[in-house]
Protein backbone atom coordinates (compact mmCIF):
# COMPACT_ATOMS: atom_id res chain seq x y z
CA UNK A 1 0.00 0.00 0.00
CA UNK A 2 1.42 3.32 -1.24
CA UNK A 3 1.30 5.88 2.27
CA UNK A 4 0.50 9.15 0.11
CA UNK A 5 -1.28 10.64 -2.48
CA UNK A 6 -2.50 14.11 -3.99
CA UNK A 7 -6.16 12.61 -2.86
CA UNK A 8 -7.81 10.37 -0.38
CA UNK A 9 -11.47 9.55 -0.85
CA UNK A 10 -12.92 7.79 2.19
CA UNK A 11 -15.90 5.57 1.05
CA UNK A 12 -16.08 3.36 -2.90
CA UNK A 13 -19.80 5.10 -3.82
CA UNK A 14 -21.08 7.28 -6.46
CA UNK A 15 -19.44 10.01 -4.58
CA UNK A 16 -16.48 8.88 -4.16
CA UNK A 17 -15.90 7.25 -7.43
CA UNK A 18 -17.17 10.48 -9.62
CA UNK A 19 -14.28 11.71 -7.49
CA UNK A 20 -11.51 9.91 -8.18
CA UNK A 21 -11.94 9.64 -11.44
CA UNK A 22 -12.55 13.52 -12.04
CA UNK A 23 -9.05 13.79 -10.30
CA UNK A 24 -6.90 10.95 -11.49
CA UNK A 25 -8.24 12.26 -14.94
CA UNK A 26 -6.61 15.48 -14.31
CA UNK A 27 -3.71 13.69 -13.72
CA UNK A 28 -3.37 13.54 -9.80
CA UNK A 29 -2.55 10.57 -7.62
CA UNK A 30 -5.63 9.20 -6.17
CA UNK A 31 -6.60 5.91 -3.46
CA UNK A 32 -10.03 5.11 -2.82
CA UNK A 33 -10.63 3.07 0.34
CA UNK A 34 -14.20 1.16 1.33
CA UNK A 35 -14.46 -0.29 4.55
CA UNK A 36 -16.41 -2.96 2.75
CA UNK A 37 -14.76 -6.03 1.15
CA UNK A 38 -16.74 -5.17 -2.00
CA UNK A 39 -17.91 -2.36 -3.71
CA UNK A 40 -21.94 -2.29 -4.65
CA UNK A 41 -22.73 -4.32 -1.99
CA UNK A 42 -24.30 -4.63 0.58
CA UNK A 43 -26.95 -1.69 -1.13
CA UNK A 44 -28.52 0.95 0.68
CA UNK A 45 -31.24 2.28 -2.06
CA UNK A 46 -34.22 2.28 -3.81
CA UNK A 47 -32.16 2.93 -6.90
CA UNK A 48 -34.15 5.52 -8.68
CA UNK A 49 -32.86 8.10 -10.68
CA UNK A 50 -33.55 10.30 -13.26
CA UNK A 51 -32.54 9.97 -16.45
CA UNK A 52 -31.20 13.67 -17.47
CA UNK A 53 -29.55 13.76 -14.24
CA UNK A 54 -27.75 10.44 -14.43
CA UNK A 55 -26.49 11.34 -18.49
CA UNK A 56 -24.24 13.85 -16.93
CA UNK A 57 -22.22 11.64 -15.16
CA UNK A 58 -22.38 8.30 -17.34
CA UNK A 59 -23.80 7.10 -20.86
CA UNK A 60 -26.80 4.94 -19.97
CA UNK A 61 -25.48 1.08 -19.78
CA UNK A 62 -28.22 -1.85 -20.13
CA UNK A 63 -25.76 -3.76 -17.88
CA UNK A 64 -26.39 -1.71 -14.38
CA UNK A 65 -30.06 -0.70 -15.59
CA UNK A 66 -32.77 -2.65 -14.21
CA UNK A 67 -35.65 -0.71 -15.23
CA UNK A 68 -36.57 2.26 -17.54
CA UNK A 69 -39.14 4.79 -16.22
CA UNK A 70 -41.84 5.61 -18.15
CA UNK A 71 -44.73 7.50 -15.35
CA UNK A 72 -44.63 7.91 -11.87
CA UNK A 73 -47.97 7.45 -9.59
CA UNK A 74 -48.59 9.15 -6.35
CA UNK A 75 -51.02 7.43 -4.28
CA UNK A 76 -53.14 9.13 -1.72
CA UNK A 77 -54.51 7.90 1.68
CA UNK A 78 -57.95 7.39 -0.27
CA UNK A 79 -56.33 5.39 -2.94
CA UNK A 80 -57.01 8.27 -5.61
CA UNK A 81 -53.66 8.04 -7.87
CA UNK A 82 -52.23 10.98 -9.71
CA UNK A 83 -50.09 9.29 -12.78
CA UNK A 84 -47.38 11.71 -14.26
CA UNK A 85 -46.90 10.71 -17.56
CA UNK A 86 -43.57 10.90 -19.59
CA UNK A 87 -45.52 11.18 -22.70
CA UNK A 88 -48.08 13.57 -21.61
CA UNK A 89 -44.46 15.56 -20.14
CA UNK A 90 -42.91 14.83 -22.99
CA UNK A 91 -39.30 14.96 -20.56
CA UNK A 92 -37.96 11.47 -19.83
CA UNK A 93 -38.33 10.28 -15.90
CA UNK A 94 -36.19 7.73 -14.86
CA UNK A 95 -34.57 4.52 -14.14
CA UNK A 96 -34.31 2.01 -11.96
CA UNK A 97 -30.53 1.03 -11.17
CA UNK A 98 -28.60 -2.06 -10.26
CA UNK A 99 -26.33 -0.65 -7.77
CA UNK A 100 -24.26 -3.70 -7.30
CA UNK A 101 -23.30 -3.31 -11.25
CA UNK A 102 -23.52 0.45 -11.72
CA UNK A 103 -21.32 1.17 -8.19
CA UNK A 104 -18.64 -1.45 -9.66
CA UNK A 105 -18.90 0.32 -13.38
CA UNK A 106 -17.73 3.87 -11.23
CA UNK A 107 -15.06 2.85 -9.23
CA UNK A 108 -13.89 0.80 -12.53
CA UNK A 109 -14.05 3.75 -14.55
CA UNK A 110 -11.89 5.63 -11.36
CA UNK A 111 -9.24 2.82 -11.70
CA UNK A 112 -9.20 2.90 -15.32
CA UNK A 113 -8.18 6.45 -15.17
CA UNK A 114 -5.26 5.50 -12.64
CA UNK A 115 -6.81 5.95 -8.67
CA UNK A 116 -5.97 2.75 -6.62
CA UNK A 117 -8.88 1.22 -4.69
CA UNK A 118 -8.23 -0.65 -1.37
CA UNK A 119 -11.44 -2.42 0.19
CA UNK A 120 -11.95 -4.03 3.26
CA UNK A 121 -9.78 -0.83 4.57
CA UNK A 122 -11.29 1.36 6.85
CA UNK A 123 -10.43 4.78 8.46
CA UNK A 124 -10.06 5.16 12.38
CA UNK A 125 -9.19 8.56 12.43
CA UNK A 126 -8.05 11.98 10.89
CA UNK A 127 -3.71 12.45 10.35
CA UNK A 128 -4.66 16.32 12.00
CA UNK A 129 -1.66 18.34 11.66
CA UNK A 130 -1.91 22.47 13.16
CA UNK A 131 -5.80 21.70 12.60
CA UNK A 132 -5.57 20.35 9.17
CA UNK A 133 -6.50 16.91 7.68
CA UNK A 134 -3.26 15.57 6.32
CA UNK A 135 -4.15 11.97 5.14
CA UNK A 136 -5.98 9.15 7.49
CA UNK A 137 -5.07 6.27 10.12
CA UNK A 138 -6.37 3.12 8.51
CA UNK A 139 -6.88 -0.57 9.52
CA UNK A 140 -6.62 -2.43 6.24
CA UNK A 141 -7.58 -6.13 6.67
CA UNK A 142 -6.89 -5.27 10.20
CA UNK A 143 -3.33 -4.20 9.48
CA UNK A 144 -3.04 -0.40 11.07
CA UNK A 145 -1.32 1.96 8.82
CA UNK A 146 -1.02 5.73 7.69
CA UNK A 147 -2.34 7.10 4.10
CA UNK A 148 -1.17 10.97 3.73
CA UNK A 149 -2.34 13.32 0.89
CA UNK A 150 -3.02 16.71 0.20
CA UNK A 151 -6.74 16.41 0.68
CA UNK A 152 -9.23 13.83 1.62
CA UNK A 153 -12.56 13.33 0.54
CA UNK A 154 -14.71 12.39 2.64
CA UNK A 155 -17.70 10.37 1.08
CA UNK A 156 -18.46 7.78 3.63
CA UNK A 157 -22.29 8.01 3.03
CA UNK A 158 -25.20 8.60 6.18
CA UNK A 159 -22.98 7.76 8.78
CA UNK A 160 -20.91 10.29 7.65
CA UNK A 161 -17.87 9.72 10.53
CA UNK A 162 -15.01 10.90 9.09
CA UNK A 163 -15.86 14.30 8.94
CA UNK A 164 -17.61 14.28 12.36
CA UNK A 165 -13.40 12.95 13.34
CA UNK A 166 -12.10 15.98 11.98
CA UNK A 167 -14.44 18.61 13.67
CA UNK A 168 -17.65 19.13 11.28
CA UNK A 169 -21.05 18.34 13.08
CA UNK A 170 -22.83 15.65 10.89
CA UNK A 171 -25.23 14.41 13.43
CA UNK A 172 -28.75 14.27 11.80
CA UNK A 173 -31.57 15.05 13.81
CA UNK A 174 -33.43 11.96 15.07
CA UNK A 175 -36.91 13.79 13.10
CA UNK A 176 -34.75 14.41 9.99
CA UNK A 177 -33.52 10.68 10.07
CA UNK A 178 -35.76 8.65 7.40
CA UNK A 179 -35.41 5.44 8.89
CA UNK A 180 -35.96 3.01 6.43
CA UNK A 181 -36.49 -0.59 5.10
CA UNK A 182 -37.05 -2.53 1.81
CA UNK A 183 -37.46 -6.08 0.41
CA UNK A 184 -36.62 -6.70 -3.07
CA UNK A 185 -40.01 -9.36 -4.03
CA UNK A 186 -40.27 -11.33 -6.99
CA UNK A 187 -43.21 -13.00 -8.54
CA UNK A 188 -45.70 -9.80 -8.08
CA UNK A 189 -47.73 -8.22 -10.02
CA UNK A 190 -46.49 -4.60 -10.72
CA UNK A 191 -46.77 -2.09 -13.46
CA UNK A 192 -43.32 -2.76 -14.87
CA UNK A 193 -43.21 1.08 -16.23
CA UNK A 194 -44.22 3.09 -13.16
CA UNK A 195 -42.74 4.02 -9.90
CA UNK A 196 -45.18 3.96 -7.17
CA UNK A 197 -45.19 6.07 -4.13
CA UNK A 198 -47.36 5.61 -1.28
CA UNK A 199 -48.40 8.86 0.67
CA UNK A 200 -50.31 8.78 4.04
CA UNK A 201 -49.93 8.98 8.52
CA UNK A 202 -51.06 5.16 8.22
CA UNK A 203 -48.98 4.29 5.46
CA UNK A 204 -45.88 6.08 5.98
CA UNK A 205 -46.05 9.19 8.39
CA UNK A 206 -43.94 11.61 7.75
CA UNK A 207 -42.33 9.61 4.52
CA UNK A 208 -43.49 7.69 1.86
CA UNK A 209 -43.78 4.21 0.54
CA UNK A 210 -42.29 2.81 -2.96
CA UNK A 211 -42.52 0.28 -5.40
CA UNK A 212 -39.30 0.77 -7.85
CA UNK A 213 -40.10 -2.30 -10.56
CA UNK A 214 -36.72 -3.93 -11.48
CA UNK A 215 -38.38 -5.83 -13.79
CA UNK A 216 -41.85 -7.64 -15.50
CA UNK A 217 -42.98 -8.99 -11.89
CA UNK A 218 -40.07 -7.74 -9.54
CA UNK A 219 -39.67 -4.70 -7.35
CA UNK A 220 -38.23 -2.81 -4.35
CA UNK A 221 -40.69 -2.22 -2.39
CA UNK A 222 -39.16 -0.30 0.75
CA UNK A 223 -40.55 2.74 3.31
CA UNK A 224 -39.11 5.50 4.98
CA UNK A 225 -40.41 6.87 8.01
CA UNK A 226 -39.61 9.56 10.09
CA UNK A 227 -37.39 9.11 12.93
CA UNK A 228 -39.20 10.40 15.54
CA UNK A 229 -42.70 8.85 14.25
CA UNK A 230 -40.25 5.15 14.93
CA UNK A 231 -41.14 3.27 17.76
CA UNK A 232 -41.42 -0.43 19.46
CA UNK A 233 -44.15 -2.31 16.64
CA UNK A 234 -44.15 0.79 14.34
CA UNK A 235 -40.63 0.80 12.73
CA UNK A 236 -39.59 1.25 8.88
CA UNK A 237 -40.10 -2.71 9.24
CA UNK A 238 -43.70 -2.92 10.88
CA UNK A 239 -45.48 -0.43 8.09
CA UNK A 240 -43.57 -2.48 5.54
CA UNK A 241 -44.25 -5.82 6.79
CA UNK A 242 -47.92 -4.55 6.70
CA UNK A 243 -48.56 -3.71 3.18
CA UNK A 244 -46.64 -5.98 1.68
CA UNK A 245 -48.54 -8.96 3.65
CA UNK A 246 -51.90 -6.80 1.91
CA UNK A 247 -50.73 -6.23 -1.17
CA UNK A 248 -47.85 -8.79 -1.83
CA UNK A 249 -49.45 -11.65 0.03
CA UNK A 250 -47.62 -14.21 -2.20
CA UNK A 251 -44.11 -12.17 -3.13
CA UNK A 252 -41.10 -13.73 -2.19
CA UNK A 253 -38.36 -11.49 -0.66
CA UNK A 254 -35.29 -12.27 -2.54
CA UNK A 255 -33.13 -9.30 -0.67
CA UNK A 256 -33.89 -7.78 2.69
CA UNK A 257 -32.25 -4.39 3.30
CA UNK A 258 -32.55 -1.44 6.14
CA UNK A 259 -30.90 2.29 5.58
CA UNK A 260 -30.86 5.86 6.80
CA UNK A 261 -31.65 8.48 4.30
CA UNK A 262 -30.94 12.22 6.16
CA UNK A 263 -33.07 14.54 5.28
CA UNK A 264 -32.01 17.67 6.79
CA UNK A 265 -30.39 20.82 5.09
CA UNK A 266 -26.95 20.07 4.07
CA UNK A 267 -23.98 21.01 6.35
CA UNK A 268 -23.35 24.46 7.48
CA UNK A 269 -19.81 23.96 5.61
CA UNK A 270 -18.54 21.40 3.78
CA UNK A 271 -15.03 21.78 3.45
CA UNK A 272 -12.59 22.39 6.41
CA UNK A 273 -8.46 22.28 5.72
CA UNK A 274 -7.56 19.38 3.98
CA UNK A 275 -10.99 18.07 3.76
CA UNK A 276 -13.88 17.75 1.80
CA UNK A 277 -17.33 16.77 2.43
CA UNK A 278 -19.35 15.17 -0.72
CA UNK A 279 -22.72 12.80 -1.65
CA UNK A 280 -24.68 11.78 1.47
CA UNK A 281 -21.93 12.56 4.23
CA UNK A 282 -22.17 16.30 2.91
CA UNK A 283 -25.96 15.89 3.37
CA UNK A 284 -27.39 16.85 -0.01
CA UNK A 285 -29.61 13.97 -0.53
CA UNK A 286 -33.00 15.57 -2.32
CA UNK A 287 -35.16 16.32 1.07
CA UNK A 288 -38.36 15.60 -0.73
CA UNK A 289 -37.62 12.42 -2.42
CA UNK A 290 -34.67 10.92 -1.00
CA UNK A 291 -32.64 10.74 -4.31
CA UNK A 292 -29.03 10.84 -3.42
CA UNK A 293 -27.29 9.18 -6.75
CA UNK A 294 -27.52 12.27 -8.77
CA UNK A 295 -26.31 14.49 -6.27
CA UNK A 296 -23.16 12.55 -4.94
CA UNK A 297 -21.98 12.16 -8.42
CA UNK A 298 -22.27 16.18 -8.67
CA UNK A 299 -20.55 16.93 -5.89
CA UNK A 300 -17.93 14.29 -5.66
CA UNK A 301 -16.80 15.69 -9.53
CA UNK A 302 -17.16 19.19 -8.28
CA UNK A 303 -15.17 18.85 -4.90
CA UNK A 304 -12.21 17.13 -7.35
CA UNK A 305 -12.46 19.74 -9.62
CA UNK A 306 -11.60 22.23 -7.32
CA UNK A 307 -9.24 20.29 -4.91
CA UNK A 308 -7.56 19.62 -8.24
CA UNK A 309 -6.46 23.07 -8.72
CA UNK A 310 -5.43 23.12 -5.30
CA UNK A 311 -3.31 20.34 -5.38
CA UNK A 312 -1.37 22.19 -8.10
CA UNK A 313 -1.32 25.10 -6.58
CA UNK A 314 0.21 23.30 -3.51
CA UNK A 315 -2.70 25.06 -1.13
CA UNK A 316 -5.83 22.79 0.26
CA UNK A 317 -6.45 25.38 2.93
CA UNK A 318 -10.53 25.42 3.75
CA UNK A 319 -10.19 28.88 2.29
CA UNK A 320 -8.61 27.68 -1.15
CA UNK A 321 -11.25 24.70 -0.78
CA UNK A 322 -14.18 27.13 -0.58
CA UNK A 323 -15.07 27.53 -4.04
CA UNK A 324 -16.39 24.21 -3.64
CA UNK A 325 -19.03 24.58 -1.07
CA UNK A 326 -19.88 28.19 -2.88
CA UNK A 327 -20.26 26.49 -5.98
CA UNK A 328 -22.82 23.75 -5.32
CA UNK A 329 -24.69 25.85 -3.27
CA UNK A 330 -25.23 28.68 -6.02
CA UNK A 331 -25.81 25.61 -8.45
CA UNK A 332 -29.32 24.31 -9.79
CA UNK A 333 -28.67 21.58 -7.11
CA UNK A 334 -27.96 24.32 -4.35
CA UNK A 335 -31.19 25.89 -5.67
CA UNK A 336 -33.50 22.47 -5.44
CA UNK A 337 -32.23 21.38 -1.85
CA UNK A 338 -33.38 24.48 -0.76
CA UNK A 339 -36.83 24.56 -2.53
CA UNK A 340 -37.47 20.47 -1.82
CA UNK A 341 -36.46 21.06 1.92
CA UNK A 342 -39.41 23.60 2.36
CA UNK A 343 -41.75 21.68 0.12
CA UNK A 344 -40.66 18.31 2.49
CA UNK A 345 -41.05 20.54 5.40
CA UNK A 346 -45.06 21.67 4.52
CA UNK A 347 -45.65 18.29 3.39
CA UNK A 348 -45.02 16.48 6.22
CA UNK A 349 -47.50 18.90 8.16
CA UNK A 350 -50.29 17.23 6.54
CA UNK A 351 -53.07 14.92 7.63
CA UNK A 352 -54.97 12.51 6.03
CA UNK A 353 -57.69 14.51 4.99
CA UNK A 354 -55.48 17.35 3.28
CA UNK A 355 -53.53 15.04 1.15
CA UNK A 356 -56.86 13.38 0.00
CA UNK A 357 -58.22 17.08 -0.98
CA UNK A 358 -54.83 17.77 -2.71
CA UNK A 359 -54.45 14.66 -4.97
CA UNK A 360 -58.19 14.91 -5.40
CA UNK A 361 -57.90 18.36 -6.79
CA UNK A 362 -55.01 17.11 -9.56
CA UNK A 363 -55.97 13.21 -10.11
CA UNK A 364 -57.39 14.36 -13.53
CA UNK A 365 -54.39 16.50 -14.55
CA UNK A 366 -52.30 16.82 -17.50
CA UNK A 367 -49.21 18.23 -16.66
CA UNK A 368 -46.98 19.73 -19.67
CA UNK A 369 -43.57 19.55 -17.27
CA UNK A 370 -42.49 16.72 -14.96
CA UNK A 371 -41.38 18.35 -12.22
CA UNK A 372 -41.65 19.19 -8.70
CA UNK A 373 -42.58 23.22 -9.34
CA UNK A 374 -44.61 21.89 -11.92
CA UNK A 375 -46.48 19.90 -9.74
CA UNK A 376 -47.07 22.87 -6.52
CA UNK A 377 -48.09 25.64 -9.30
CA UNK A 378 -50.97 23.07 -10.59
CA UNK A 379 -51.91 22.43 -6.29
CA UNK A 380 -51.70 26.11 -5.64
CA UNK A 381 -53.72 27.15 -8.41
CA UNK A 382 -56.35 24.04 -8.20
CA UNK A 383 -57.13 25.34 -4.26
CA UNK A 384 -58.10 28.43 -3.65
CA UNK A 385 -59.49 27.29 -0.79
CA UNK A 386 -56.15 26.67 0.94
CA UNK A 387 -54.65 29.60 -0.36
CA UNK A 388 -53.30 30.35 2.63
CA UNK A 389 -52.24 27.13 3.69
CA UNK A 390 -50.57 26.71 0.54
CA UNK A 391 -48.56 29.48 1.32
CA UNK A 392 -45.63 27.88 2.65
CA UNK A 393 -45.15 26.46 -0.79
CA UNK A 394 -45.97 29.06 -2.76
CA UNK A 395 -42.78 30.99 -0.64
CA UNK A 396 -40.74 27.19 -1.55
CA UNK A 397 -40.69 28.17 -5.10
CA UNK A 398 -40.17 32.29 -5.14
CA UNK B 1 -29.00 0.61 38.53
CA UNK B 2 -27.04 1.28 35.47
CA UNK B 3 -28.67 1.59 31.53
CA UNK B 4 -26.69 0.45 28.59
CA UNK B 5 -27.20 -0.14 25.22
CA UNK B 6 -27.58 -3.82 24.01
CA UNK B 7 -27.33 -4.38 20.37
CA UNK B 8 -29.27 -7.48 18.81
CA UNK B 9 -26.85 -8.84 15.90
CA UNK B 10 -29.06 -11.11 14.86
CA UNK B 11 -32.18 -8.31 14.07
CA UNK B 12 -28.90 -6.03 12.90
CA UNK B 13 -29.13 -5.02 9.28
CA UNK B 14 -26.03 -3.32 9.69
CA UNK B 15 -27.39 -0.76 7.86
CA UNK B 16 -25.52 2.92 9.95
CA UNK B 17 -28.66 4.50 10.45
CA UNK B 18 -27.88 4.88 14.42
CA UNK B 19 -24.29 5.92 14.04
CA UNK B 20 -25.67 9.14 12.33
CA UNK B 21 -27.86 10.32 14.99
CA UNK B 22 -25.81 9.20 17.80
CA UNK B 23 -24.96 12.53 19.83
CA UNK B 24 -22.31 10.78 21.20
CA UNK B 25 -20.31 9.39 17.82
CA UNK B 26 -20.51 6.38 20.31
CA UNK B 27 -21.37 3.50 17.41
CA UNK B 28 -19.39 2.32 14.49
CA UNK B 29 -20.19 0.00 11.45
CA UNK B 30 -17.11 -1.92 11.08
CA UNK B 31 -17.58 -4.01 8.02
CA UNK B 32 -20.54 -6.21 8.80
CA UNK B 33 -21.28 -5.44 12.69
CA UNK B 34 -22.55 -2.71 15.04
CA UNK B 35 -20.04 -1.96 17.81
CA UNK B 36 -19.86 0.03 20.77
CA UNK B 37 -16.50 2.05 19.84
CA UNK B 38 -17.00 5.04 22.62
CA UNK B 39 -18.71 5.40 26.01
CA UNK B 40 -22.70 5.69 25.25
CA UNK B 41 -24.82 7.76 27.33
CA UNK B 42 -28.13 5.60 26.58
CA UNK B 43 -29.99 8.25 25.36
CA UNK B 44 -31.80 6.19 23.13
CA UNK B 45 -32.11 8.01 20.12
CA UNK B 46 -30.16 5.23 18.20
CA UNK B 47 -32.89 2.46 19.58
CA UNK B 48 -35.63 5.17 18.12
CA UNK B 49 -34.05 5.30 14.28
CA UNK B 50 -33.35 1.66 13.64
CA UNK B 51 -35.55 0.35 10.97
CA UNK B 52 -35.35 -3.36 12.58
CA UNK B 53 -35.41 -2.97 16.30
CA UNK B 54 -32.10 -4.16 16.76
CA UNK B 55 -31.38 -1.78 19.31
CA UNK B 56 -32.49 -1.32 23.06
CA UNK B 57 -31.62 0.71 26.27
CA UNK B 58 -31.36 -1.82 29.23
CA UNK B 59 -31.77 -1.33 32.85
CA UNK B 60 -29.66 -3.28 34.99
CA UNK B 61 -29.53 -3.56 38.55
Amino acid sequence: MKSNYDMLVIGGGPAGALAAKTAAEAGNSVCIIEKRPAIGTPVRCAEGVGKELLKQFIKPDPRWISAEIERARLIAPNGTTVSLEQDRAGNEVGYVLDRKIFDRELVWQAAEAGADVIVKTRATAPIMENGAVRGAKVLSVGTPAEIRADVVLAADGTEAQFARWAGLDTTVPLREMMSCAQYLLTDIDIDAGSTDFYLGNDIAPEGYLWVFPKGERTANVGIGISGRKSRDGARAKDYLDRFVAKNFPNGKTIEAIAGGVPVCRPLPCTVADGLMVIGDAARVVDPLTGGGIGNAMFTGRLAARVASGCISAGNCSKKALMPYDTEWRASRMGAFLERNYKVKEYFITLDDAKLNTLADSIANISLKEFSVSALIRELIKRNPKMLFELKALKDALA
Amino acid sequence: MSTMLRINRDKCGYCGTCVAVCPEDALELIDAYLSLERECIACGICARACPLGALEVVHEE
